[in-house]
């Protein structure tokens, strides 16, 4: 029988210098827990140097209903992109 | 007996010794699994099982090399029976509930901690290379199981009482841990620092037992020798052979 732990979200750093990447979720009593599920599930193969867990209540996610409104705004702005600028052409490898 | 092969005899008892207790501590965890509290739990005790297989691996390798009589792994771990095995009583212990478990796996992890940070400083090659790697992965299963000794003990009441129970019920074997007085060669060749593993092990207990708010029982005192590590061994430690051993037993040399 499930003690009904809570879920949380796990983020693992695969080496130093680059970001912490969402990796997937475990259920967990506590903060100390968590870390230590997360590194039994996802780390048993060197695939990280840091980990961080947030507990998933934690986390505001959009809704999927207010994609329109959020996303699709962006179609057609190419000037939000830097390839829409032209460079002078005395500038070499930007 | 001649000092060397006086010294080969002692060094297999300790390897064996120590493999033992790896690998009947990697079959008692290893029959939670499916039956913990959570599937991150069965994974946790899992991966602490399959640590201690690798080190009873790399030791039952070192006493067949050791042993010098052509044997491997196998022989050591499938083909020898109860009383031929030296592992400390504890281990063999039942599971019982949850807080049982934990308890047995605190006191033998902060007695392997303290055996394996002194044992990086053995004269031993293959010791000490083990050593280096045992005493990470030891660490982290001392983490574990005294997060889940605190966390049980200074819980709920209900948690409070079964974590007691299971400490009381684990307590009379963790005494035998760190008496052995018969490694005296090993210790003068350096084989075994004598680096204050019975100091850092009590030390350990009394700091855990306390943040867990747990009362600790009374200390029990045992003999130096007989006992688990001598091969004298409670009713448990035979149905746990039974089960480990039937495979290979009734397939001699099967592979996979």
């Amino acid at each position: 029988m499930s003690p009904g732990w809570p879920l949380w979200e796990v983020f693992v750093r695969a080496r130093r210098g680059v970001n912490h990447v969402h990796f997937g979720s475990v259920h967990a009593a506590d903060e100390e827990t968590a870390l230590q599920a997360a590194r039994d599930l996802f780390t048993r193969r060197q695939e990280g140097v840091s980990i961080w867990v947030v507990r998933s209540s934690d986390v505001v996610a959009s809704d999927p209903d207010d994609e329109d409104e959020l996303f699709d705004p962006a179609e057609g702005k190419d000037y939000r992109f830097p390839t829409d600028y032209k460079l002078p052409a005395e500038v070499d490898h930007m | 007996m001649t000092d060397t092969s006086v010294l080969n005899a002692s060094l297999l008892n300790h390897v064996l010794r120590h493999g033992d207790r790896a690998l009947v501590l990697a079959q008692r965890l290893g029959q939670w699994v499916a039956h913990s509290p959570e599937l991150e739990e069965d994974m946790a005790l899992a991966n602490i099982s399959l640590d201690l297989l690798g080190q009873a691996r790399v030791l039952y390798t070192y006493a067949a090399a050791v042993e010098g009589l052509g044997h491997d792994e196998d022989h050591f771990a499938y083909w020898r029976e109860p009383g031929e095995f030296r592992n400390p009583l504890i281990v063999e212990q039942p599971n019982g509930d949850f807080a049982h478990t934990i308890a047995r796996q605190f006191l033998h992890d902060a007695y392997a901690v303290a055996h394996w940070e002194a044992m990086r400083s053995s004269t031993d090659d293959t010791l000490a290379a083990l050593a280096n790697r045992a005493a990470k992965e030891t660490s982290f299963h001392l983490r574990h199981s005294r997060g889940w000794l605190v966390r049980l003990g200074d819980g709920t009441d209900e948690s409070h009482r079964r974590m007691q129970a299971g400490l009381d019920a684990m307590w009379p074997f963790a005494a035998e841990l760190a008496a052995r007085d018969d490694e005296e060669p090993l210790r003068q060749s350096g084989v075994v620092p004598d680096s204050g593993v019975r100091f850092a092990f009590d030390a350990e207990m009394a700091s855990a037992v306390a943040e867990a708010t747990l009362t600790a029982p009374e200390r029990v005192d045992v003999a130096t020798s007989g006992g688990g590590w001598d091969g004298a061994h409670s009713e448990h430690l035979p149905i746990l052979l039974d089960e480990l051993q039937v495979l290979a037993r009734a397939h001699p040399g099967a592979t996979w």
